[in-house]
């Protein structure tokens, strides 16, 4: 997986009170015709070099903010700033902008090289300015040898590098990508989004990247934010909504979760005791800011962060009974689904430690499950 | 059982062929007739092409008929082009769907109710404002251009349809303003449709006897007309030398634009 290298300055850009944000989203609205929101009122800050993303299922109004950023819709409320210029009413063709879209759009009619000539043509640039800037982007995308086949000569992966060649071509100060590699094969996905992250640690573009595939979004961004019906749910590093979800939602769109129902019974400083039908002790769980007792929540648990036992432990805490139901192995982890006696189905992983054809578990075993104070977190919303 | 079957659909199937295609074959093979008499055959010639060429009504009726039939199909393509993108590029004007009839509505309109009411309106025109000042070439194109520019649109629609709308948004977002995208996206893209629309609206003008019967004038008489007039007054041999050379023009357009529409069908669905 592609792990960002970072300067340390641009990963806590955000946490900087006083940074300067790149590009600024005000209260931006998007109304369609006919009333819906597609977008509504989202707020930004994204700061320069990033590599942002914005997660959604389809229809969350993820690609409708990335078109507004592009100037391919209009803002119905709300401004959009870039180094401090409103672009809002700007018109696509003078944003200091530009977009790889999800179907590349390369022109049928042009040549790879013209294709990504095509921007710079626009610029007014020489002629001999225009065909270095080509070349240097062709190396880039490794796509030098196809610089004269049309792009129904390409295949799917070769399309797209030339997308992202003519995208970057201008040197925009924004990159925005719609779904940039929803096209592509699974293996050609994964080579792609390294090399795609690889690409702009060189080229130091802030990226905007749609996707409504969460793995692609937690491996490729530095920051990232979880968007349904036209609202922005949380935003935050992938580790920060991957361990600290805010809600329900994101914990449960991010990566498998476990959710117990409870409300709270005892409230110390920084920990809190949950009574839950779905448990047979109490839960404990840390949580920084205090809750009033008798306050329903929600505890989210990972399948990873669970803990297979012999036994119940001895403080009844933290704990949960049941039988494997069905084994997912992976190769290098194994999936439990463990039917509880209360009717729940929990899902354990299990890394696969020692080599062996069959897991240390099996269908219809008898098992305690337990967690750490610390291993998830507990949810209000 | 299917050799049964197969004999039968080739039967079926030939004389589908000869019921459209003999009354053809027997001009152009007429057409080489040595004798007088259109029904006799008197041995292979091709001295009715040689007189044709040195027949001046012919000749003059000949060169009118290409002179409109190439100004009818530019401007048809002009005008079906602006009127196909309008339909496919602004999908929420009020009157669209009005619109959407009124573009269709030659393709299925009588000739004969064309041809009268482009005469009544010229016959107004010229009393209310003096122009078209009488009946010509002038008034032939006009109406040869109302019912080809409807041609055009349909085929120009359908490509245009197809057109990935991203196209032109990635060419805005490259920095093209949108006259621009028009002239170095959308035109290169869809000239297969424009040229398979300016042929077929050559051909239908060059075919069209009707319409130009009623809005023609003295001085202006096409290529159709000159044909069934001569054909009123006794058929000469001359005729059907000069109507095979007709079909061996307008079969070579149709079967151009067909090929174009075909590879571009064709490369669309890639």
């Amino acid at each position: 997986m592609p792990q960002q290298r970072r300067d340390p300055a641009i990963l806590e850009a955000w946490q900087d009170p006083d940074a300067r944000p790149f590009l600024e989203i005000q209260n931006v609205t998007k109304v369609f015709e006919g009333g819906t929101y597609a977008v509504d009122d989202v707020s930004l800050r994204i700061y320069k070099g990033e590599f942002f993303s914005l997660l959604g299922a389809s229809g969350c109004g993820k690609s409708t903010l990335l078109r507004m950023l592009a100037g391919l819709e209009r803002c119905t409320q709300g401004r959009i700033l870039i180094e401090g210029q409103d672009i809002t009413r700007m018109p696509p063709y003078e944003r200091p902008v530009n977009m790889m879209f999800q179907s590349y759009a390369l022109f049928p009619h042009m040549s790879v090289e013209q294709n990504v000539a095509f921007g710079l043509k626009q610029e007014r640039l020489s002629g001999r300015e225009i065909r270095s800037r080509v070349s240097e982007m062709l190396e880039l995308v490794h796509m030098s040898e196809y610089a004269r086949r049309r792009p129904d000569q390409l295949s799917g992966g070769q399309r797209q590098r030339v997308a992202l060649a003519r995208s970057l071509a201008k040197h925009p100060k924004l990159l925005l990508l719609d779904e940039p590699l929803g096209a592509l094969d699974r293996k050609l996905r994964e080579r792609t989004q390294f090399e795609l992250v690889n690409i702009q640690e060189r080229v130091g573009t802030t990226f905007i990247m749609v996707t409504h595939d969460q793995e692609e979004a937690m491996t490729m961004s530095s920051r990232l934010a979880v968007m349904d019906a036209g609202r922005i749910l949380q935003v935050g590093t992938p580790s920060e909504i991957y361990e600290y979800p805010a809600s329900r939602f994101v914990a449960g769109f991010i990566g498998a979760v476990n959710l117990f129902e409870g409300r709270v019974v005892t409230a110390e400083e920084d920990r809190v005791v949950i009574q839950s039908d779905d448990t047979p002790g109490e839960i404990v769980m840390y949580h920084a800011h205090p809750l009033a007792i008798g306050t329903p929540v929600t505890v989210a648990l990972r399948p990873e962060k669970l803990r297979v036992m012999d036994e119940p432990p001895s403080d009844d805490r933290n704990w949960i009974q049941g039988t494997v139901r069905e084994i997912g192995y992976l190769g290098d982890v194994s999936i439990y689904h463990v039917g509880t006696d209360r009717n729940r189905t929990v899902q354990v992983q299990v890394t696969n430690r020692a080599r062996r054809t069959a897991g240390p578990l099996t269908w219809d075993d008898s098992v305690f499950l337990g967690w750490d104070t610390d291993a998830g977190v507990v949810l209000t919303a | 059982m299917t050799g049964r079957r197969s004999f039968w659909l080739f039967t079926a199937l030939a004389f589908g062929y000869a019921f459209l295609y003999l009354p053809i074959v027997t001009l152009i093979v007429y057409s080489f007739n040595d004798s007088r008499l259109v029904t006799v055959w008197g041995g292979f010639s091709t001295r009715w092409y040689a007189e044709l060429f040195r027949n001046e009504q012919i000749l003059s009726a000949l060169w009118l008929s290409v002179r409109i039939a190439a100004m009818t199909a530019t401007l048809a393509v002009i005008l079906g082009t602006l009127a196909a993108l309008t339909l496919v590029r602004f999908t929420h004007f009020r009157t669209r769907m009005l619109f959407a009839g009124m573009v269709a509505a030659p393709l299925v309109m009588p000739e004969v109710i064309l041809g009268l009411s482009a005469l009544l309106m010229f016959v107004t025109l010229e009393q209310a404002i003096g122009w078209p000042p009488g009946r010509g070439m002038t008034t032939i194109t006009i109406a040869h251009v109302t019912f080809t520019s409807a041609f055009v649109a349909v085929i120009v629609q359908s490509r245009l349809s197809q057109l990935d709308v991203n196209l032109e948004e990635a060419a805005m977002d490259l920095g093209a303003r949108p006259w621009k995208v028009f002239f170095v996206i959308i035109l290169p893209i869809i000239s297969p449709a424009l040229i398979a629309g300016w042929l077929l609206g050559f051909t239908l003008s060059m075919d069209d006897l009707v319409i130009a019967s009623f809005v023609s004038g003295p001085g202006a008489t096409t290529l159709p007309m000159v044909v069934y007039s001569s054909v009123r007054l006794g058929v000469s041999p001359q005729v059907n030398a000069l109507a095979t050379l007709i079909v061996v023009v307008v079969a070579t357009g149709v079967i151009i634009a067909g090929w174009l529409l075909h590879r571009q069908a064709r490369r669309a669905g890639r």
